[in-house]
């Protein structure tokens, strides 16, 4: 065995991994969940090509002149059948040839059967002659990185970073400590803080292979944009999760029981579910509480997470969130060493 | 009792080493209850030493103090020349320690979890080796969680083993375990004796102690009530035997015995009645008996239960505080 395989930090933080590893629900939670979580998302909010309107009419003429649109699908039918046909939203618009003009038949309480209106009149004005008096131009936007699935991912990106980070921890410290495993290890000569150490490098481990998965999966499936540079991000990714993990330390550090421990990681999560702009902008919080919203180490993650993924900011130019994330790394583990029950 | 208390320490041997251990007026408190009153003691180098008590009397706190575990709110501690507040790493390294209770992962091997203990100390035995004393050559690969409570406590043993420990502190290490498990720890024990190791145990089964150490102390509501070889302390219960017996009386005496007559036969040394069975502390049982039926017959007593057995620690548990050891 080499020198480093003998070191106490290697084997605490080998043995942490080999823990994980064995337990089935973790792997779930870990790796399959964020995966189901996103498919589940960007199924809900995947971007539908513009619809075709199905519009009817009652001369050939005026179906011409409709099909020249190709926002329209027109259909030739008599005003009997048009009616009925209507009323069953098959169609949303009937346009009706009378002598001295064409008639609109339509609901106007429905957003598809106005927007109908617009494009059917427009086409039938144009066919009749009608100039446009301004001159414009359509440029049309469908570019990745403004969907709602680009804004979600670098989210739940954040999200699942700090949940894994804080159950995993906290759960198998607390079991430690009921086990009597922490007072078995104190009174061996192991230095406590590697204890505490290799919990924070055996997430590293498995941050690799999770964020490695969950990003993957973003980009084949989605297409996710990655325009900043990808070793920045990884950093970024690495320093949100040593932060979490010294939050998880924390919040185990005086637990003795699960039920304690989960309670008191309910109260350190939620604050962040709610406030630090997983699904939506943390923006839309009143101007009073910004603050407290700006200072919660997940906003920062995610923020600097969008800034890097969508925006392609560099991290010198994210220095308050980069300079907040760390100071959720040091804190927490430092005071949780001098907290910390080992008995 | 007094004589009992004050029981020789033992005197450095001729090559002029230290105690191993050495507590001087150590005392613990928790909330309002006196886990240890001022307890002395001191353990010589290669030395066995098994405190003996029932549960709550103290043992495990005063095996925590010496560990390091567990600070005391008086007295001073000192171990191999060194004391925890200014060498606590240091002595870390040269003691082994078995805890109660701990459960190491269940989804670690064996070899894995001597692996991270042995990754602790600077020196000591490689795991190879400390498998091999344990004996769990076959079960090196297995989960902890699939091991038998015998197994585990070898492992234990192991984890306590890795660093070559120059004094090591077992806490109960055979109880929850069945007899055949407990006879193939206490080989383990002999084995370590024969190396030389000094070792402290705690346990509450006296026979354990009789068998496995070469002094022992025994404690209870937080002292040291006796002190000594096991055979000094069953020679100071006066009789090396013990006779049991219970009685049925005629109509007139509801089996009531008079004990006077008993304690006048020579040899005899202590009478106690426990749950209607006599017990009688006996020195040269040959004579006795015949006498013992001789008194009680006199008194128109049948015997329905008669039986001698030799003086055991048990027995001097007994002798000193009127409670069995499993009374608690």
């Amino acid at each position: 065995m080499s020198k480093l395989q003998e070191s106490s930090l290697y084997q605490l933080t080998a043995v942490r991994f080999l823990l994980i590893l064995r337990e089935p629900e973790a792997i779930f939670w870990i790796f399959i969940f964020p995966i189901l979580l996103a498919a589940g998302l960007g199924i809900a909010f995947r971007n539908r090509p513009a619809d075709v309107l199905q519009v009817g009419a009652t001369t050939v003429q005026l179906t011409q002149a409709l099909s020249i649109d190709k926002g329209l699908a027109a259909t030739t039918m008599d005003e009997a059948s048009g009616t009925r046909a209507l009323a069953t939203e098959s169609i949303l618009l009937l346009a009706i040839q009378r002598p001295d003009g064409v008639d609109y038949k339509f609901d106007d309480t429905n957003p598809d059967a106005r927007t109908a209106r617009l494009l059917v009149d427009r086409a039938i004005q144009t066919a009749a002659g009608r100039h446009e008096v301004v001159s414009v131009k359509n440029d049309l936007v469908h570019e990745t990185g403004s969907r709602y699935i680009d804004f979600v991912v670098p989210g739940l990106l954040g999200m699942n970073l700090m949940g894994s980070a804080m159950w995993s921890l906290t759960f198998a410290i607390v079991e430690a400590r009921q086990k009597k495993l922490l007072k078995r290890m104190v009174a061996s000569p192991m230095p406590r803080w590697q204890y505490l150490a290799s919990f924070l490098l055996s997430r590293q481990v498995m941050l690799v292979i999770e964020v490695a998965i969950f990003l993957g999966f973003a980009r084949l499936v989605f297409g996710v944009p990655f325009r900043g540079s990808l070793w920045q991000l990884g950093l970024l990714c690495v320093l949100t999760s040593l932060a979490f993990s010294a939050l998880g330390v924390l919040v185990a550090s005086r637990a003795r029981t699960m039920e304690a421990a989960s309670g008191l990681m309910n109260l350190v999560m939620l604050p962040m579910w709610i406030l630090s702009g997983i699904f939506f902008s943390a923006s839309r919080f009143p101007a009073v509480i910004q603050p407290v919203v700006r200072a919660l180490p997940l906003t920062a993650a995610i923020d600097a997470m969008r800034g890097n993924m969508l925006q392609g900011i560099n991290l010198g130019q994210m220095a308050p969130q980069v300079g907040l994330l760390l100071a959720w790394c040091v804190l927490p583990f430092a005071v949780s060493l001098r907290i910390f029950r080992w008995r | 009792m007094t004589d009992r208390q004050n029981a020789s320490a033992p005197t450095p041997d001729a090559n002029g080493s230290a105690s191993s251990l050495s507590l001087r007026g150590v005392r613990k408190t928790y909330a309002d209850v006196v886990a240890v009153e001022s307890l002395d003691l001191d353990v010589a180098r290669g030395e066995c030493f098994g405190l003996l008590g029932p549960n709550g009397a103290g043992k495990t706190t005063t095996m925590e103090i010496c560990e390091g575990l567990t600070s005391p709110d008086a007295g001073t501690v000192e171990l191999l020349g060194f004391n925890w507040h200014t060498n606590a790493s240091e002595l870390r390294q040269r003691i082994g320690v078995q805890l109660q209770e701990t459960q190491f992962p269940d989804k670690l091997t064996v070899e894995e979890t001597l692996r991270l203990f042995r990754s602790f100390f600077r020196h000591g035995v490689s795991v190879e080796e400390s498998i091999q004393t344990a004996q769990l050559d076959e079960k090196r690969s297995s989960r902890i969680g699939g091991m038998s409570g015998g197994q585990k406590q070898r492992l234990a043993m192991a984890c306590a083993l890795v660093g070559d420990p120059e004094l090591l502190f077992l806490d109960e290490p055979t109880t929850g375990l069945d007899p055949q498990a407990r006879r193939h720890l206490w080989d383990l024990v002999d084995q370590l004796k024969q190396a030389g190791r000094t070792i402290i145990l705690t346990t509450h089964y006296m026979e354990e102690a009789e068998r496995l150490c070469d002094r022992v102390g025994i404690m209870d509501h937080g002292k040291i009530i006796a002190l000594g070889t096991p055979q000094q302390l069953i020679a100071s219960l006066g009789g090396e035997d013990i006779v049991e017996f219970a009685v049925t009386g005629h109509a007139m005496n509801e089996g009531t015995v008079n004990t006077a007559p008993l304690m006048n036969i020579p040899g005899i040394q202590s009478h106690r009645v426990d749950a209607g069975l006599h017990q009688l502390s006996v020195r040269e049982l040959h004579h006795a008996v015949p006498r013992i039926f001789a008194a009680l017959s006199e008194q128109g007593l049948h015997l329905s239960e008669f039986r001698t057995h030799s003086a055991t620690l048990e027995d001097v548990f007994v002798g000193l505080t009127g409670r069995n050891l499993r009374d608690e």
